[in-house]
């Protein structure tokens, strides 16, 4: 086993006793990134070649001056005693919707392609604080708007580690593909309907949405406001707690970070299931498929592999001593989608207003007749399709004649889905539960270009994680097996506010008691390239 | 179902996003926008009562886990070159941009 292979745990470990140099464990790194991962991504790339279909590209910039510099100084402390920090040595990607000083900050769209940020993100600030090693930006959809990464201006886009020719999965799939692949340990994400869930799912690995508010969100570039989260994407379960030890709690900087004190994340990771109370919801195991011509759509039960997975993993937690409850209602969830639409899209066309080529980033070349038409060129030229559609959509359904139908009424609905989880999380409630297990996605990574250019279909891919984020609730995202294919199965846990040491907890005990399933044992197509 | 969304009003919307649109653009967004719209049309057939309030954020934000306001104080950024040095244009420390339109008073 090579150091960029090592869990984020057992890096730290091995640096802070100098079994091996933080400025060993980049070289390891770097070497495993020529290894796999090809070209990175960049705008006009041309086609692709043969080459490209057998690489990762989850890089769209890398930063291997600031990672050693970083090394070199977490060295220098472990050498003079000093403590280096709680990711010492631990190589980290940061999803490219983070602002980190000095590094092209660009949101994998064309109209912020030139913007070196002047400053870093709290949580990529945080990492750096306690030793980790910043290896450089990964790819994503567009403004973060897709589930696929396939709509990213910067392509090659990323391809599953597990299967070259299926999608990572969105919209942190360069974050996903990244830690999949071993090029780094850990990678910063964000999730604002499923993104950070949806990926690690589609790519084996932990993802992390903390509950709104427990993570600052300074430095993030916005999309929904009401409902991004940055969080940790990592290969194991401690790992994704040692990584939001380090960036939970609040920030002067962003005024809806909250207060709520920081549990020890580590420490409670061992603490088992014994007594917890874990609930199955029968809304969670059917899923939605749209019709989008009709706008009708039916209903069918998860794939069969899906439901297993779930179910095995409940059998796990309760040999372990967990209560199973069953039949859990969540009658709400199947809005979520429909909501997401309209929510989303206002937050989204709001947000992106201030791109206007007037203060940064990207502005047209061609001669504008006034300030408007400067407006309308750069835009019409810096923005790809999809955060086009999305700022339309936000018109329309924000337009004064349409707002009381759409969404007024969305933000009632969103109303109802947080309750399904007040009800659910109430202890003095008919089924209390301190979790619900459920499927992470509808369906294992597509391959690609078999959904993109269907926004419909694309947002359905988030139906079993959206509801979560409208809710502000914390969810994990845990690997839970593979398909007959090969393909990985994702297996999710949603949390009451702020209870992310929960959800961590019985993912470990689930960890650990699968340690030996022979799933766990095989390894992505990129360990053979 | 009929589209919602005519090429009227999917004008005025290009208008008010601040964007311009190339015919197959203008296809694809029209179709993807009416696509969407049937899709969320479930929306109207939720039973709502009248007392169910909206929500701005699904977490409750009370004040015990506020931060609070800090106080209203004027800081110097330290390098504000950084930052003006990202606009596609300036002179003298101004951000340089084309005509606004006006109108002159008489």
């Amino acid at each position: 086993m090579e150091l960029c292979d090592l869990s984020a745990y057992e890096i730290a470990q091995h640096v802070r006793s100098q079994k091996a140099t933080a400025v060993q464990v980049l070289e390891s790194c770097l070497e495993r990134i020529q290894k796999v991962d090809g070209r990175p991504g960049a705008l006009d790339a041309g086609e692709l070649t043969a080459e490209d279909r057998l690489r990762v590209h989850a890089f769209i910039t890398l930063t291997e001056e600031r990672a050693r510099a970083q090394a070199e100084e977490v060295d220098r402390k472990v050498a003079a005693g000093e403590d280096p920090g709680l990711l010492a040595g631990v190589p980290v990607s940061i999803k490219d919707i983070f602002c980190v000083q000095g590094t092209p900050s660009t949101a994998a769209s064309r109209i912020l392609a030139n913007f070196v940020s002047p400053y870093t993100a709290t949580s990529v600030a945080r990492m750096e604080e306690q030793g980790a090693l910043v290896l450089g930006k990964v790819n994503l959809d567009e403004f973060t708007y897709g589930s696929s990464n396939e709509s990213s201006a910067f392509q090659p886009c990323p391809r599953n580690p597990w299967n070259l020719n299926h999608v990572v999965g969105g919209s942190s799939g360069g974050s996903a593909a990244s830690v999949a692949a071993g090029e780094v340990a850990l990678s910063l994400g964000t999730d604002t309907a499923g993104s950070i869930r949806q990926p690690a799912a589609f790519c084996g690995v932990v993802g992390l949405k903390p509950t709104y508010g427990r993570v600052s969100r300074y430095g993030l570039i916005a999309f929904g406001s009401s409902l991004d989260c940055p969080g940790p994407m990592a290969r194991d379960v401690t790992d994704a707690a040692m990584m939001l030890q380090t960036i939970a709690g609040p920030d002067p900087k962003d005024a809806t970070s909250a207060t709520v004190p920081v549990p020890d994340y580590i420490e409670a990771l061992e603490e088992g299931v014994q007594g917890l109370r874990i609930g199955l919801s029968p809304d969670y195991f059917r899923i939605a498929i749209p019709d989008a011509r009709t706008g009708k759509y039916h209903t069918e039960p998860v794939p069969a592999e899906f439901e297993q997975a779930v179910l095995r993993a409940a059998q796990v937690l309760a040999e372990m001593g967990a209560e199973i409850i069953e039949d859990v209602p969540m009658p709400n969830a199947r809005y979520g989608i429909p909501a997401y639409f309209v929510i989303s899209r206002v937050e989204a066309a709001s947000n992106l207003h201030r791109f206007d080529g007037v203060k940064y980033g990207y502005r047209t070349q061609r001669t504008p007749a006034d300030l408007r038409d400067l407006y309308r060129k750069t835009r019409a030229e810096g923005f790809g399709l999809q955060p086009k559609l999305r700022i339309l959509m936000g018109m329309y359904v924000s337009a004064a004649q349409y707002s009381e139908q759409y969404y007024q009424r969305a933000l009632r609905v969103r109303t109802l889905i947080r309750r399904d989880f007040d009800q659910a999380f109430d202890p003095d409630g008919a089924v209390y539960v301190d979790a619900l297990l459920t499927p992470t996605t509808p369906t294992p990574a597509f391959p690609l270009e078999a959904v993109y250019g269907d926004s419909v279909m694309m947002q359905y891919a988030d139906q079993l994680t959206v509801p979560a984020n409208h809710a502000g609730i914390p969810g994990v995202s845990l690997p839970g097996g593979l398909t007959a294919e090969g393909l990985p199965i994702g297996i999710q846990l949603l949390g009451p506010d702020f209870r992310e040491d929960t959800l961590l907890r019985i993912g470990r005990a689930y960890e650990v008691a699968t340690q030996d399933d022979p799933w766990r044992q095989e390894e992505p197509q990129s360990a053979h390239l | 179902m009929p589209e919602q969304i005519t090429q009227e009003i999917f004008e005025h919307l290009v208008a008010l996003a601040a964007l311009e649109l190339n015919p197959d653009e203008a296809e694809y967004l029209r179709g993807e926008l009416n696509h969407q719209l049937a899709a969320i049309q479930e929306l109207s057939a939720i039973p709502l009562d009248a007392d169910i309030p909206a929500s701005l954020h699904g977490v409750p934000f009370p004040v015990e886990v506020r931060q609070g306001l800090r106080q209203d104080e004027w800081q110097p950024y330290p390098e504000p070159q950084t930052i003006l040095k990202q606009a596609p244009e300036t002179s003298d420390g101004y951000i340089v941009v084309p005509d606004i339109p006006h109108t002159t008073l008489e």
